[in-house]
């Protein structure tokens, strides 16, 4: 396969594999394998890509432009930088797990489930490597259409007020960023975001901001949140807080701080502020939530509030240490809600009050969830470690208290992730755990197990994504300087 | 004595005849062909009809790259008119298929003896509204505006009452006939102001008149222009000229108000173009405003009104109000780049609009009840195909990116930016924001309520019972509907192209 293909291949694949299940009348059996065939061409794609994709050079790879209509200046053009290909990793490896996982326990009407499963990895991929304005934001909002029917249909009980809280607030910030695109394209006369000018305006940066801040979400714009991570299916929570938390913090970094650098460094203090507002109170949060998809919830706005620090340090470390923890996150929280979706199979509930005991038995179990949890409360040495540990740094080099707050929340996700882990696995045994409660099985490990080889991987080697996402010595200069 | 005869090009109204000798021979098939196969003939010549019409109007856009007039100025030949005779016919087309099952509605469909009372007469009519939407597209002077304004709504009255056992659509008929003609007597009371003023009914000779004797801000033409933007509200469904819409489209037969919500659109936006940017180049800071404001109170209106609806055609009348509004903004940027945007908006907007109407309908027929959000419930799953379909054209009409909608958006925010309105791109954004809610709604109702949830009132005329009608021309418009809505994303381009063409026919 031609290189530069590779990146449309990873985003048309998965919506013609939708549009294939759609119009197949296939059983269930059927429909989930060829889902799961899909996922893994997927995967085996993006491979080929890292593969490919030379670190050592700056700019743009793997582009393709076609003009889509010209008068205005917009044009189909993908491509992707470095860091752009972790987060498409994270994307294809988080969806084929968690597409997995809903054939793992049988969603009914398959086609439907399926099928949107596969287009949202496809959009999701397009907002990463979608390199024009329009492009990126018809991407942006095709991820909703499919996690709104996902939530609505195979929700919990009270998913209707969940989808509705999720739509109307992250169509508000993008239907603004709407406006801010067309004005912004409009001044430059091109929608292109490798060509287009940096601009000084502060109201543009506000409108894309406030989109990105409410998907990612950052305090107090997280409202949308609680209710969608409890309502969705376990799957679609970890996506939501996996992959599509990342899109928005993947904007700050494409749009906000590379295309606004004036407005970015007025507004530093207010977003740190926030970041690290989000990165409190959702600990806080996440220590005082009484059931195990809340504290993942609450964690997931405390691990934005911790990345949007880092990006918003605009210092070396902070990026780089951004885009690890990203990735990190993504693949933590995907481990962490799937966990859960297991956990809550076999005892139809996530309160911690009625849980509690399950790792008597069911080694497997408790070995996954220490080890997902221990990464997750950042214990030297491991991924989020090496993550949480940059965008210290980075953001210590912008004033010694921004990582003071931070490294006390870090002390926080101790608390509540020992928390869960004991409430969960230990003490006494919870009225909802029977006996007959199987432990994990293989087909729901070989799910779960390669994240987390996965997250040992980055453990491991935290260079391998920290060292190999902005060209050249210094990030913030790449930043800078638009990622050429 | 000889008599002068003005030349004729009677190729340029081509478009024009074969509809309206579709309609003569339709109404014939009423008295000459046999009740058993009068449904069917009628169906096979208007069919046809709007195939001549769709094959002559592509023919005429290719063939008038030069656009002038033609009938001694009263018509203009050109490819604004053209192109928007396409979507027209087009549009009557996809009615047809679906008027086939299902004109008239679901009171008299039950009696098999009553069935195919006036079904000739049905497409005769509709066949005569497309002719005088054809001709009112190209109007080029006042009095060929107000005689083709004439011509199809009143056959538009007719076919509202055409299901005349119900009181919802005699109701629909006597409304739509009693505020059509207020407002045709606004949009004649102005012409008669205009043409004192300038002497003139011919558009090109009104701004002639206009620039030459210093009319620009004469009150004569100021009020003119106001009652003409009235007269033409009404017929675009703009608030505040839109107290009819609801209620019209919720009584008429649905088959009807697809029609009427996509092609009506279509002509009377066309020719408020048209009209504005011929005649009154010269008031252009005026009218630009007017309708800046009636799109705004559009969008205000449409899409909180929607918000309370329970009834599914209410909702999408109220929708089609807010649809008014996002054009009349591309619409008041008078620019080329709005007249482009206007005219690429109401490619996907027509087969959005018709295409929802036409679901409705099948629900309709299905239930025997009119359709409300809750005897949605579970309509996705049970029909999958037209539950995709609402579902796409839900989602589309909401301005996500499934579909040209989006694109239409996006077409006419930049020319209102580029007109220097910034502020009219927000009214647009937040009416968008709370038109997500009522479209969500209707997708929320057919998917994601259990249909144990459905709640039919006994005694409703059920047509079949057991499994739904089958239905294959519907489902084939409704299926033409989401290509077109589905292909209008991805061809923007050629599409952009076209309607820039057209645009260029008219003076900037």
């Amino acid at each position: 396969v031609n290189a530069d293909s590779l990146t449309s291949i990873l985003i048309w694949l998965p919506i013609a594999g939708a549009l294939l299940i759609w119009l197949l009348p296939l059983s269930r059996y059927a429909t989930g394998s060829l889902a799961m065939l899909f996922s893994l061409a997927e995967v085996g794609f993006w491979i080929e890509q890292a593969a490919r994709f030379d670190f050592s050079r700056s700019g743009l790879q793997m582009t393709e432009r076609a003009s889509w209509f010209g008068d205005l200046g917009v044009s189909y053009h993908v491509g992707v930088y470095g860091f752009s290909v972790w987060l498409v990793g994270l994307t294809v490896v988080a969806m084929a797990a968690c597409t997995g996982y809903g054939f793992w326990v049988g969603r009914d009407r398959s086609r439907a489930y399926f099928g949107l499963m596969l287009l949202l990895t496809g959009a999701t991929v397009g907002v990463f490597e979608a390199q024009d304005l329009l492009v990126f934001y018809a991407f942006f909002e095709a991820m909703l259409i499919p996690l709104y029917v996902l939530i609505g249909v195979w929700g919990g009980a009270r998913r209707m007020e969940a989808t509705i809280k999720f739509v109307i607030y992250t169509m508000t910030g993008s239907l603004l960023m709407l406006a801010a695109i067309v004005v912004y394209g409009l001044k430059a006369g091109t929608f292109d975001l490798v060509d287009g000018p940096v601009s000084a305006s502060r109201w543009l940066f506000l409108g894309f901001m406030l989109a990105f801040v409410i998907k990612a979400p950052l305090f107090p714009f997280h409202g949308w949140l609680p209710d969608a991570y409890r309502e969705a299916p376990p799957e679609v929570s970890a996506v939501l807080s996996g992959v599509i938390a990342k899109a928005g913090l993947y904007g700050m970094l494409r749009i906000a701080i590379a295309k606004f650098p004036e407005p970015t460094s007025f507004y530093r203090t207010t977003v740190l502020a926030l970041a690290a507002a989000a990165l409190v109170y959702g600990s806080l949060l996440a220590f005082r939530s009484a059931d195990f998809r809340g504290v993942v919830a609450y964690s997931s706005l405390a691990q934005s509030g911790l990345i949007a620090l880092g990006l918003f340090a605009g210092r070396d470390l902070g990026f780089d240490g951004a885009v690890l923890q990203m990735v990190a996150h993504g693949l933590i929280s995907t481990s962490l809600f799937l966990i859960a979706g297991v956990v809550e199979r076999r005892t139809t509930t996530g309160e911690f009050r009625l849980l509690g005991g399950m790792a008597r038995g069911r080694p497997a179990l408790a070995t996954l969830l220490m080890t997902v949890g221990i990464i997750s409360l950042a214990v030297p040495g491991s991924a989020s470690f090496a993550g949480e540990f940059l965008i210290l740094a980075g953001v210590f080099q912008r004033a010694w208290w921004w990582s003071a707050i931070g490294a006390g929340a870090i002390v926080l996700a101790a608390m509540y992730m020992l928390r869960l882990i004991s409430a969960v696995l230990h003490e006494a045994r919870g009225s909802t755990v029977v006996d007959e409660a199987l432990d994990v099985r293989p087909g729901e490990l070989a799910l779960v197990v390669p994240l987390v080889g996965a997250l040992l991987l980055l453990s491991a080697w935290p260079a391998g994504i920290s060292h190999h996402s902005f060209f050249g010595q210094s990030p913030a200069q790449t930043v800078r300087s638009q990622f050429r | 004595v000889t008599l002068h005869t003005t030349h004729v090009d009677w190729f340029g109204l081509g478009t024009i005849f074969a509809l309206i000798g579709a309609s003569f021979l339709s109404l014939l098939c009423a008295v000459l062909v046999p009740r058993a196969a009068r449904r069917l003939a009628a169906a096979s010549i208007a069919a046809a009809g709007f195939t001549a019409g769709i094959v002559l109007s592509v023919w005429l856009y290719v063939d008038s790259t030069h656009a002038h007039t033609i009938v001694s100025g009263a018509f203009y030949r050109d490819r604004w008119t053209a192109l928007g005779q396409v979507i027209l016919c087009a549009v009557g087309l996809a009615t047809t298929l679906v008027g086939v099952e299902h004109v008239p509605g679901w009171s008299r469909a039950a009696d098999p003896a009553r069935r195919d009372d006036h079904i000739a007469e049905f497409f005769a009519l509709l066949l005569a509204s497309g002719a005088g939407m054809a001709f009112f597209v190209g109007a080029g002077n006042l009095m060929t505006l107000f005689l083709s304004l004439e011509w199809f709504s009143i056959a538009l009255y007719v076919m509202c009452a055409i299901d005349y056992d119900l009181e919802g659509s005699l109701e629909a008929g006597l409304k739509y006939l009693v505020v059509g003609s207020f407002g045709a007597g606004a949009l004649l009371f102005g012409s008669a102001l205009v043409y004192g003023a300038t002497g003139t009914i011919s558009f090109h000779g009104i701004a002639t008149a206009v620039a030459t004797h210093g009319l620009t801000g004469d009150t004569f033409v100021v009020t003119g222009i106001a009652l003409i933007v009235a007269g033409l509200g009404f017929k675009m469904s703009a608030a505040p000229f839109h107290m009819w819409t609801p209620d019209v489209y919720e009584g008429a037969p649905t088959t009807v108000t697809a029609w009427m919500s996509s092609a009506t659109k279509v002509a009377a936006l066309l020719l408020a173009f048209r009209v504005m940017r011929t005649a009154f180049p010269h008031d252009e800071h005026l009218w630009s405003w007017a309708f800046a404001i009636v799109a705004t109170v559009s969008l205000a209106i449409g899409n909180f009104a929607a918000l309370v609806q329970r009834n599914v055609k209410r909702i999408l009348a109220y929708s089609s109000i807010s649809h008014a509004g996002f054009m009349l903004i591309g619409l008041s940027a008078g620019s080329a780049l709005g007249g482009r945007a206007l005219m690429y908006y109401l490619v996907p907007y027509s087969a959005m609009a018709f295409g929802s109407f036409a679901v409705v309908a099948a629900r309709e027929r299905e239930l025997g009840v009119p359709v409300t959000l809750e005897n949605l419930a579970g309509f996705g799953w049970e029909r999958p195909f037209l539950g995709v379909a609402m579902w796409f054209f839900m989602f589309g009409f909401a301005g996500l990116p499934l579909g040209g909608g989006f694109v239409g958006k996006f077409y006419v925010f930049a020319a209102a930016y580029r007109h220097g309105w910034v502020w009219l791109v927000i009214v647009g954004v937040l009416a968008t924001l709370v038109s997500l809610y009522y479209y969500l709604g209707i997708v929320r109702a057919m998917y994601m309520r259990p249909s144990t949830e459905l709640q039919v009132q006994p005694g409703g005329v059920a047509v079949s019972g057991g499994a739904p009608a089958r239905e294959t021309l519907l489902h084939l418009a409704v299926g033409a509907a989401l290509v077109v809505s589905f292909g209008s994303l991805f061809a923007v381009q050629p599409l952009i192209d076209l309607a820039q063409h057209a645009a260029g026919a008219l003076p900037f």
